[in-house]
């Protein structure tokens, strides 16, 4: 197996290792003879990255594939996230002084050597030790789904900008003309100290805009502001592929010599609508230019206040009973549609649905696993009752190594 | 209780977004007062704070284009809320290159001020970004907490040095104290001391001109003392930097008043917002 990466390309790659170590701490490297795959996963697998290298990205390749073989590939790996990242390091002076950079096995089988042959004859080289592994395959098709959205990455970094850089989760909503960017507060969070952004985008700021299901999903932002970073270097349109909530998000860029594919898990359903009626009073289509004062009147709110004690206030008696959460934040007055009241006692119903749901962990209730089945088992119970397909992933105190040996022999 | 302003300058969305961020600096929580011609940013001298105190003021007229305000009743026609400054500053940062802002006090899951602002966009419709932050109406009984703090009658009188400067040396300083002296007579001279078991540190500032207010009490008693002696009071240097640091641009002129051994006075007076900040001596 051996790589050769001409002078700005190496940049490229750097970029891409440190676009995906906003992921997971471990790097998949897999020669394929379609092109080098550079893969992580996150911890609880709700969060996957892959970039394809074409041979045309590369000066020299060899993905080492016997010829004529079944195989696609002879060699796979992982490597730690961090000594990959060390290699490209800074990346400001990596297209100044590097003139290639040669990725090879080292002679013994045991080390993964990156040369980088810089200026004024200097060489680095770097000798990686990794892990053999099996190949990390994602169950997606970017065909299957109802949603596709196309657009420059300056368009969603724009947007991403308005949102605190520690803000976990994100709730996309769409619909015939408009997409929606809210930020998504978890059950434990109190949403009267939270600051609530939302931005919405017309249609015809979308190099394409295909909606055929009008929908909204919530994944988490952290692990896609690494693509975006990516993107936007690369000034490559960035395509998003999306349904039903559950359903996984599929972000994608193309180009002739590179494909990547960040693939995010979403919150199911009953999480999300839970979520989106007890903390937003206002339908989404709310339009911020009807400046109409009866929404906004206080005056009930403040003779709450001067008649109950210091501190304390008395719930309004239209304010749900019945959602016990509700009543323990502070009022929130003139409640002044019915249909809020129906939607909150329709949304206890799904509480108690949520509650049953077994050994939902506590953090993260994405649906997580979509992943075939050739992989160890490195998480250890995280998410794992929550996935559909077989489990494969045994307890804690089975060999990993034989469960490697079990899932090739497949 | 109803409020709305709007806001179309650039110039004007820089300047609040400066004020707005200086004022986070100063303070986690603050209060907001909203009066039909003015617009303030309180800290009272709790305890918890430390015993600091804020007091900042700006026309809106300055800055918004239009403002509606009903306040709690028509004799107080006022609004007091506590709301997270640097919530606010957040909402304004990314507003730089805004078509317009909308400030509007709304009821949603609770009390929030909500801006809208637009940007422009690359098609004919403007990108609306919505920022909804929770504040707490403060009731009218207990609005005497936030009056508005009077000059103290100090003894001296000063211009601060450029705070730059000032700020660089007390960063240091921090490092070896926790309190430091700060001493000033009325011949422009000031002195920044700390003191420790090893060490004691003395950084001295001179030329720095004396502000003249006019005919009043304290100039007066003033007159008589020698104009060399110092005066000064001993502070926590932790809340003198976080004022020192505070500051975006270079204000105008910085003013310190001080009384012996009790308090420091700042007054910053950049382009017609003023703040003043209190810092008590350490008992």
């Amino acid at each position: 197996m051996r790589c050769v990466v001409a002078t700005s390309n190496v940049k490229v790659l750097g970029k891409a290792v440190h676009s995906l170590s906003r992921i997971g701490d471990e790097l998949y490297f897999e020669p394929l003879s379609s092109g080098l795959a550079l893969r992580c996963v996150n911890s609880s697998r709700s969060a996957y990255g892959c970039f394809l290298f074409t041979p045309l990205f590369f000066q020299h390749y060899d993905s080492g594939a016997p010829p004529g073989g079944l195989e696609d590939s002879s060699f796979r790996c992982k490597m730690g996230m961090k000594s990959v990242q060390t290699v490209f390091k800074s990346l400001s002076s990596l297209d100044k002084t590097v003139e290639k950079c040669e990725i090879d096995l080292n002679p013994g089988g045991n080390r993964l050597v990156f040369q980088l042959h810089c200026k004024y004859g200097i060489t680095k080289t770097h000798n990686l030790s990794f892990q053999e592994s099996e190949s990390l395959q994602p169950v997606f098709q970017k065909d299957g789904y109802a949603n596709v959205l196309r657009a420059q990455p300056r368009l969603l970094a724009d947007t991403v900008v308005h949102f605190p850089p520690s803000l976990e989760e994100v709730n996309v909503t769409v619909s015939g003309e408009r997409v929606q960017f809210r930020n998504h507060l978890e059950d434990e969070q109190d949403a009267s100290k939270m600051m609530l952004t939302e931005m919405s985008l017309d249609a015809d700021e979308f190099e394409s805009f295909q909606v055929r299901e009008e929908t909204g999903i919530t994944f988490c932002l952290k692990e896609l502001r690494g693509l975006l970073s990516f993107a936007e270097s690369s000034g490559l349109p960035l395509s998003m592929y999306f349904d039903q909530p559950g359903r996984p998000v599929v972000f994608g860029l193309d180009d002739p010599v590179l494909e990547v594919n960040f693939v995010l898990a979403t919150l199911s359903d009953e999480e999300t609508t839970t979520h989106r009626e007890r903390n937003r009073s206002r339908p989404p289509q709310a339009d911020t230019s009807h400046d109409d004062f009866l929404s906004d009147d206080m005056d009930s709110y403040m003779i709450a206040m001067e008649t109950s004690a210091v501190g304390g206030a008395e719930a309004q008696p239209c304010s749900t009973g019945s959602d016990q959460r509700r009543a323990r934040e502070p009022v929130s007055a003139a409640c002044s549609s019915g249909s809020k009241q129906q939607r909150g006692l329709e949304s206890e119903s799904e509480e108690e649905e949520e509650e049953e749901l077994p050994g939902t962990p506590p953090q993260k209730r994405f649906r997580s696993l979509f992943f075939g089945s050739v992989l160890s088992p490195y998480s250890q119970g995280a998410n794992q009752t929550l996935r559909n397909q077989e489990v494969l992933a045994e307890a804690s105190d089975s060999d990993p190594e034989e469960q490697e040996e079990e899932t090739a022999k497949k | 209780m109803r409020f709305r302003a709007k806001m179309i300058d650039i110039g004007c969305f820089n300047h609040f977004t400066r004020v707005v961020n200086t004022i986070s600096k100063l303070t986690k929580t603050c209060t907001l007062r909203l009066t039909t011609d003015k617009l303030y940013f309180i800290l009272s001298d709790k305890v918890a704070n430390g015993g600091v105190s804020m007091w900042c003021e700006l026309s809106q007229g300055n800055f918004f284009d239009e403002f509606q305000l009903e306040g709690v009743s028509t004799e107080h026609n006022e609004i007091y809320m506590d709301l997270a400054a640097e919530n606010l500053f957040r909402a304004l940062k990314t507003a730089h290159n805004a078509k317009s802002l909308k400030i509007k006090l709304t009821n949603k899951h609770c009390p929030c001020i909500t801006l809208a602002v637009e940007l422009p966009s690359l098609s004919r419709v403007s990108r609306v970004v919505t920022h909804d932050i929770p504040v707490g109406v403060i009731p009218k009984k207990l609005w005497n907490d936030f009056k508005e703090p009077s000059v103290p009658d100090f003894d001296v009188s000063i211009y601060l040095p450029p705070l730059k400067t000032m700020k660089n040396v007390v960063e240091r300083m921090k490092n070896l104290s926790n309190f430091l002296v700060l001493e000033a007579n009325l011949n422009g001279e000031m002195n920044l001391k700390i003191e420790t078991d090893l060490v004691s540190v003395t950084t001295h500032f001179k030329d720095l001109g004396n502000p003249s207010w006019g005919d009043n009490g304290s100039q007066d008693s003033t007159q008589d003392r020698d104009p060399e002696t110092m005066m000064d009071v001993k502070v926590d240097i932790r809340k003198l930097l976080q004022f020192l640091a505070c500051q975006q641009v270079n204000p105008s002129k910085v003013i310190c008043n001080i009384v012996n051994k009790r308090i420091v006075h700042f007054i910053l007076l950049h382009e017609d917002v003023s703040l003043q900040y209190f810092i008590p001596a350490h008992a």
